[in-house]
């Protein structure tokens, strides 16, 4: 059977307009709302505040992701997750921008 | 089954302690994590550096491998004994999502899979999936519908941690980024009970394209053109993702002028622009009439291309 449009699931882009609360961010992560708390201290995640409320947007999570998963298995600590983060951002940045050139 | 010989996996010594253990682990670790390396098989060898590590950093699973261990060769054919593990108590649980080889279930399987809590997540609401793509610059261009097949964790009916194949037909968003995630809900973990199904993320990462690089919104293209074309301008037939165009190039151009059409990149509500790059080919002198074509050139034009290096 080949993929036709009408039994696709609907997939939906999960970035800037994708607002999480910490709460949500927290449970998505399956992690205490102060690990949360310390990866924005730290400037791992950016975040806003509306209302004296912390929000987040969908880009957080694959960054709060990454930085557990860095955490977890490379045994780093804080700021060697946000530094490895950073590094690894700017890493891919750089890798796109050969791309095509090599 | 195989017996696996996780002091060689690591690279250590028999006897080695467990600073030691815990120094070739960070390194290898750092060598292979997925997120960090570009090795090939890195994935696999992270996983294999991980199961390893999970054995011997614990005092009493380590003493326990140690014991089954010394009548076994690697590769070896290995089947545990009834009871292998009595007398040994298992503290800590595998925290991870990693699933284990067969080995590894076969010893430590039943202990450490037991205290895999469900942490701090609503009652009855399936587990989020997340997974990574690669996907082709057309579909976020233009959307449309792709297959992804997915390697899914599932508990099975003894409690182990295996990893099944799922197929997902998806319409892909347009106008999604490298680096973005596809948010599909309900594809996650079933409900427990009444609950909710959880969601299922996919990260999105473009398949190097022959012709086009992606930066953010913006679309990139390296185009040939003659030494002429450059030089007095010219109309050239370009391909761009939606189609071939007629480009203008303006008289005085060089390699590396950039050309923008504006609005021609990846769609959204701000869609990105579409770059044209120049190079210049150099038309090869490979029989007489080029050769004089070229001198004829020379002799016309006082042209130094190295007057800024100052020779």
């Amino acid at each position: 059977m080949s993929p036709s449009d009408d039994q696709a699931l609907p997939g939906t882009i999960f970035d800037e307009s994708a607002i999480l609360s910490i709460k949500d961010l927290s449970r998505m992560c399956s992690v205490d709302e102060r690990h949360i708390v310390e990866f924005v201290e730290e400037g791992v995640l950016n975040v806003v505040t509306v209302s004296s409320e912390w929000r987040f947007t969908g880009d957080a999570l694959r960054r709060a992701r990454l930085a557990l998963r860095l955490e977890r298995d490379l045994e780093l600590n804080l700021a060697g997750v946000a530094l490895a983060v950073e590094l690894l951002e700017e890493l891919a940045q750089l890798r796109r921008e050969l791309g095509a050139r090599r | 089954m195989e017996f696996k010989d996780y002091y060689k996996v690591m690279g250590v010594a028999r006897d080695a302690t467990e600073a030691q253990i815990k120094q070739a682990y960070r390194k290898l670790a750092r060598k292979y994590h997925p997120d960090v390396s570009k090795e090939k098989d890195a994935e696999a060898r992270f996983k294999e550096v991980g199961e390893a590590y999970e054995v011997l950093k614990s005092p009493e699973k380590r003493a326990a491998y140690d014991q089954l261990g010394k009548d076994y060769r690697p590769g070896q054919d290995f089947r545990p004994p009834p009871n292998w593990d009595s007398g040994f108590e298992f503290s800590g649980a595998g925290q991870g999502d990693e699933s284990y080889s067969d080995f590894f279930d076969a010893l430590f399987g039943a202990q450490a899979r037991a205290g895999r809590g469900r942490r701090g997540e609503h009652p009855g609401r399936g587990q989020d999936h997340h997974a990574k793509v690669l996907l082709d610059l057309q579909a976020s261009l233009n959307g449309g519908t792709r297959s992804f097949t997915l390697r899914v964790p599932e508990i099975d009916a003894e409690g182990r941690l295996v990893s099944k194949e799922r197929t997902l037909n998806v319409q892909v968003p347009k106008g999604i980024l490298a680096g973005q995630q596809i948010r599909l809900a309900g594809q996650g973990e079933p409900a427990h009970g009444s609950g909710t199904a959880g969601d299922l993320y996919i990260e999105v990462e473009f398949q190097p394209d022959p012709l086009y690089r992606v930066d953010g919104r913006d679309i990139y293209l390296e185009l040939p053109v003659a030494p002429w074309e450059a030089a007095l301008g010219a109309t050239v037939k370009t391909p761009t993702p939606g189609g071939n165009v007629e480009l203008k190039i303006p008289a005085g151009s060089h390699a590396g002028s950039k050309l923008r059409l504006k609005g021609r990149g990846i769609p959204a509500s701000q869609p990105g622009d579409f770059y044209v790059v120049l190079q210049i080919a150099v038309p090869p002198a490979n029989d007489e009439k080029a050769k004089a074509a070229y001198a004829a050139l020379a002799a016309a034009l006082p042209f130094n291309p190295r007057a800024s290096l100052g020779v």
